[in-house]
């Protein structure tokens, strides 16, 4: 390839990614702005991101007689306090108003006989949610107000003066680089996956529970640009049927399955219950040589075992497959296993730190769902909410901003990025490759950032070793080779990731505490401290990252950034 | 974890390749789908949904548990079904898209 083709696209919204919140926040945004929305998806909006292979329930919803008070209470309890009150109470505002409008969009939800919705448990709801991303797109692809390209990845955001421009992408097949005017940006790009040794290494290393390919570009580039990142040291990690990594939660709720070890003794209450004491549990009782672990299926009925089988093929249909070849839930008890840890903020507190109407700390670039930090326990539809929210604060921002960058400014800028693209088709090394430095970035994650094989624990030496090496592997990569398109893709996502275990390291140092079990479990602090009570925020100035510690926000406050 | 093409059943109408959220499938030169990166699927079968001929099928590789056992989708309105080939047997499971999930 000789050189990279420049393509120029005027707009004045970009979505970020075409997920779940990027789908539903255009979709919020065409109903209340004239404004261009343009939507860029590195796959294809129909079944991309977290909801590809279909989702079990829709886990947040204020269920009857209940307030979203109650839901802040128990997010905020589940993290330990290191949850932004702000953030959550106005995401659980909107969780009921979400699940009505994905029921317009024709998602089936399981109706009690006076046509109430069918709970499960206190906090969540029963339906099909093999085919939510398709009606997504669907409603998306028809509103003639939203463009959408698919199969392009955006690598970088467009700032000057801490003020969004615009962004950067590149196809993925096409020999070309887009420049994308804006501005505003949605950053909707989800979490990031594959930072840690995955449970299957081998063939089946993408087996894996969050999706591998969310690599964390948002965050990544969010950094680059010099976005401030919160609570990146509590990881989530989830606890999932051995292979499969499919849910567990479905067992456990749907059959009322308890978690029992090797004794048969259930153990799930010496531990306690919340998300991460779930998880801990299981990995002490492997420590204690009580192991494996297992959810108790055995003996159910042959209808619940077909529900089972079928609540799992519109999710997780290798577990249903699994079933069927290797022995049946109600022969068999399920075995289950913590997963390597992901960066998640739809589940744990980590990504970018924002004020209460989800605008970062870089003007005009605003973020929703997994990326957004501070506010755990989102799912399907706290995600949806928060780029509700997004939407609207993005309607008033746009109602006073004018100013652009001008045509030639925008043309160094791709000089600049085609410049530094080009060079991966020629490098020439030899004694690695993009597959070589991902296992290596994994390996070190894995040995000495608290992975799989340390049964989630890290210490501050075994922290300053993985800083060094992961720094190692990203000056290597700068010499990767490219053949086609979509290996820069995978150079980038190797790259986003680095810069992100980076930074996940030096949170993860900073927290001088063990404040959750396993998602962040400091050997050298294994008890909590109220001296952390209080968020751990990051920032990459001077080419160093510089840890920030910020005061709690109460769910009466309304925050806003005043010292970016 | 894998999906294999069947090339003489594929028709070359490029659905699969279309939504693959990594974007694993490509074609030969004869318009024909095949899995370029087999070990970067995560399995979420999207690919089998679109499939209108039929021709993909999903696996468990050994490291997972497979032992050689492949799954297949038909679906017609509203049904799914799901088959399972096993080296002796065949199981047939049905989902319908407008039956909410029990559990
Ligand atoms: C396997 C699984 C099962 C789940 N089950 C449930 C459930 O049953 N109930 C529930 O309520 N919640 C569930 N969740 C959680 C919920 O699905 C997520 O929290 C939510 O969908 C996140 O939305 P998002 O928009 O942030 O991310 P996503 O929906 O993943 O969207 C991110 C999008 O960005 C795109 N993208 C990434 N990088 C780039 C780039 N560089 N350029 C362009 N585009 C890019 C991706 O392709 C994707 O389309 C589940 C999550 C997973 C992973
Ligand atoms: S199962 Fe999913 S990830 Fe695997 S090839 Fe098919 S669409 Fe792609
Ligand atoms: S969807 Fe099926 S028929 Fe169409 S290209 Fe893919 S494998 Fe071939």
């Amino acid at each position: 390839m000789e050189k990279l083709q420049i393509n120029y696209i005027d707009t004045d919204i970009i979505i970020a990614g075409g997920g779940t919140a990027g789908c539903y926040g255009a979709l919020k945004l065409a109903e209340s702005t004239s404004k261009r929305i343009f939507i860029a998806e590195k796959a294809n909006i129909k079944r991309s991101g977290c909801l590809a292979a279909g989702v079990n329930a829709l886990n947040a919803y204020i269920t009857k007689g209940r307030t979203p008070e109650f839901y802040v209470d128990y997010a905020q309890k589940d993290a330990e306090g290191i949850a932004r009150g702000d953030l959550l109470l106005s995401m659980s505002e909107r969780l009921n108003e979400c699940t009505r409008d994905l029921e317009k969009l024709g998602l089936v939800i399981l109706k009690n006989e006076d046509g109430s919705y069918a709970e499960r448990g206190t906090r969540n709801i029963k339906i099909n949610g093999e085919n939510i991303k398709p009606l997504l797109a669907d409603a998306v692809n028809k509103n003639s107000r939203i463009t959408v390209q698919n199969h392009i990845n955006i690598i970088d955001f467009i700032v000057k003066n801490n003020k969004i421009y615009g962004a950067v992408a590149i196809d993925m097949v096409e020999d070309k680089l887009y420049i994308i005017k804006a501005q505003v940006v949605l950053c909707a790009t989800g979490g990031a996956a594959g930072l840690y040794r995955p449970n299957n290494p081998g063939f089946s290393r993408h087996k894996m529970w969050y999706p591998p390919f969310n690599t964390g570009a948002g965050l990544a580039a969010g950094i680059r640009a010099g976005a401030e990142m919160t609570t990146l040291e509590m990881r989530f990690i989830a606890l999932r049927c051995k292979d499969t990594i499919a849910p567990t939660g479905t067992i456990a709720q749907g059959v009322g399955a308890s978690q029992i070890n090797s004794r048969g003794e259930i153990y799930e209450n010496k531990y306690g219950l919340s998300t991460p004491n779930r998880l801990y549990g299981t990995v002490e009782e492997n420590l204690a040589g009580r192991g494996p672990c297992y959810l108790r299926t055995k003996g159910i009925s042959a209808e619940a075992e077909m529900d089972l089988k079928k609540a799992y093929l519109n999710m997780a249909p290798s577990q249903t497959l699994k079933w069927v070849e290797d022995g049946e839930p109600s022969q068999n008890n399920v075995e289950i296993e913590g997963t390597e840890p992901y960066i998640v903020g739809g589940h744990a507190a980590a990504g970018f730190w924002l004020s209460s109407d989800r605008q970062t700390t870089i003007d005009g670039l605003f973020a929703a769902g997994d990326v957004g930090g501070g506010c755990p326990q989102k799912y399907v539809t706290g995600a949806m909410a928060e780029a509700y929210i997004a939407a609207n604060s993005i309607k008033s921002y746009l109602e006073n901003k004018k100013d652009k960058l001008s045509p030639a400014e925008y043309e160094d800028i791709a000089e600049r990025y085609v410049k530094v693209e080009s060079k991966f088709f020629g490098n020439t090394v030899k004694t690695y490759n993009i597959e070589s430095l991902e296992e290596t970035m994994q390996k070190i994650m894995d040995n000495y950032a608290g992975g799989i094989k340390t049964h989630y624990k890290y210490n501050e030496q075994s922290l300053i070793i993985a800083a060094e090496k992961i720094a190692g592997v990203l000056n290597l990569s700068v010499k990767l080779h490219a053949v086609n398109m979509h290996e820069l893709v995978f150079i980038h996502e190797l790259q986003d990731r680095l810069l992100l275990c980076l930074f996940v390291i030096e949170h993860m140092r900073a927290r001088k505490e063990t404040r959750w079990h396993s998602f962040a479990e400091n050997a050298d602090y294994p008890n909590q401290s109220n001296e952390f009570n209080k968020y751990i925020n990051s920032r990459l100035q001077d080419g160093k990252i510089k840890i920030i510690e910020r005061d709690l926000v109460g769910r009466e406050e309304y925050y806003e950034h005043t010292n970016r | 974890m894998s999906i294999q093409i069947d090339k003489d059943m594929c028709c070359g109408c490029r659905r699969c390749s279309a939504v693959c959220p990594g974007m694993l499938i490509e074609h030969d030169a004869d318009k024909k789908a095949q899995i370029v990166y087999p070990k970067d699927c995560w399995g979420c079968a999207s690919c089998l949904k679109e499939c209108p001929a039929g021709a993909i099928k999903f696996y468990l590789a050994a490291d997972i548990g497979g032992h050689g056992a492949v799954m297949q989708i038909k679906r017609q309105g509203n049904i799914t079904q799901w088959i399972i080939n096993k080296e002796n047997s065949t199981t047939i499971i049905k989902t319908d898209s407008k039956a909410a999930n029990k559990y």
